[in-house]
């Protein structure tokens, strides 16, 4: 198990968060910036299980920090989605570029 | 190289590669299938970090949940098959640049003052998840158990608040 040095696994929770900051950036459908966000919060949470197991593994914080995550993640991509239906309902799109009222 | 290795190896690479795809398609039907591909990909991560438990709840409550979610969403409010359009070029560089520098400072970083693992052997159950999670002693998680169960049934409230059409006001 410990032939895969840590930085290996961190290698891949960076790479995955950068993708979705490219997500991010580059999208500007509502519901394909809430797939960055996913992404993102999936790097947060590998990071947390890969420092409890190899740095702290008589703790189990990291588990429940990504438990408690996952479960807002649920939550925000709820809350996120009815959203995003009342938005297409009223303006009949889901580009950020289009719903700028309550900007200023 | 052992068997470890390389599927650690493989399921980095199906990761990435479906990440890069699911941000980078420009049919959002087909970025939502490669998101669900690279959330497995994560499950089967965790199950190769040996912690099944945070595996099952990321395949029921991702796989199973949010990705449904962003599917039906993506039925209401797409026309299907449409493409979405293609992103300005100065905006692609530009976060292209971003983010090829975050990442070189972020990744130089950890590879020269990296983390020295430990020998100890990383001891968990469920059980003892659950009784750590509803112990109220030092360390305990039963506050923030008890907030999230709570910020659960706002989010529902709220969800169905929102989604709500509102009835027009000429009917009685």
């Amino acid at each position: 198990m410990s032939d895969i040095p840590v930085s290996n696994i961190l290698f891949v929770s960076i790479a995955l968060f950068f993708i979705g900051m490219y997500g991010l950036f580059t999208r500007r459908n509502l519901i394909t910036m809430l797939m960055s966000i996913e992404l993102i919060l999936n790097s947060v949470n590998i990071n947390f299980v890969v420092f409890n197991k190899y740095l702290y593994p008589e703790k189990l914080d990291g588990i429940f920090f990504t438990i408690f995550i996952i479960a807002i993640a649920a939550a925000e991509a709820a809350i996120a989605i009815a959203i995003i239906i009342n938005l297409y309902r009223s303006h009949r799109s889901i580009d950020v570029e289009d719903a700028s009222e309550m900007k200023y | 190289m052992t068997a470890t290795q390389i599927i650690f190896y493989i399921l980095s690479a199906f990761i990435l590669g479906t990440a890069i795809l699911s941000v980078t398609t420009r049919k959002i039907f087909r970025s939502a299938i490669w998101l669900l591909f690279s959330l497995i990909g994560i499950a089967g991560l965790y199950f190769w970090l040996e912690v099944e438990f945070i595996a099952a709840v990321q395949i029921v409550v991702y796989v199973g949940g949010i990705v449904v979610l962003i599917i039906f969403s993506i039925f209401l409010t797409q026309q299907s098959g449409k493409e979405m359009p293609k992103a300005p070029l100065v905006r692609t560089v530009a976060a292209s640049l971003a983010v090829v520098f975050g990442f070189a400072f972020t990744w130089l970083l950890i590879r020269d003052y990296g983390f020295e693992a430990g020998n100890k052997k990383f001891e968990w159950s469920v059980g003892k998840i659950g009784a750590h999670m509803m112990s109220t002693k030092e360390g305990g998680y039963a506050l923030p158990f008890e907030v999230v169960s709570i910020l659960l049934l706002a989010a529902m409230i709220g969800c169905i608040v929102i989604a709500m059409k509102s009835k027009p006001e000429s009917n009685e």
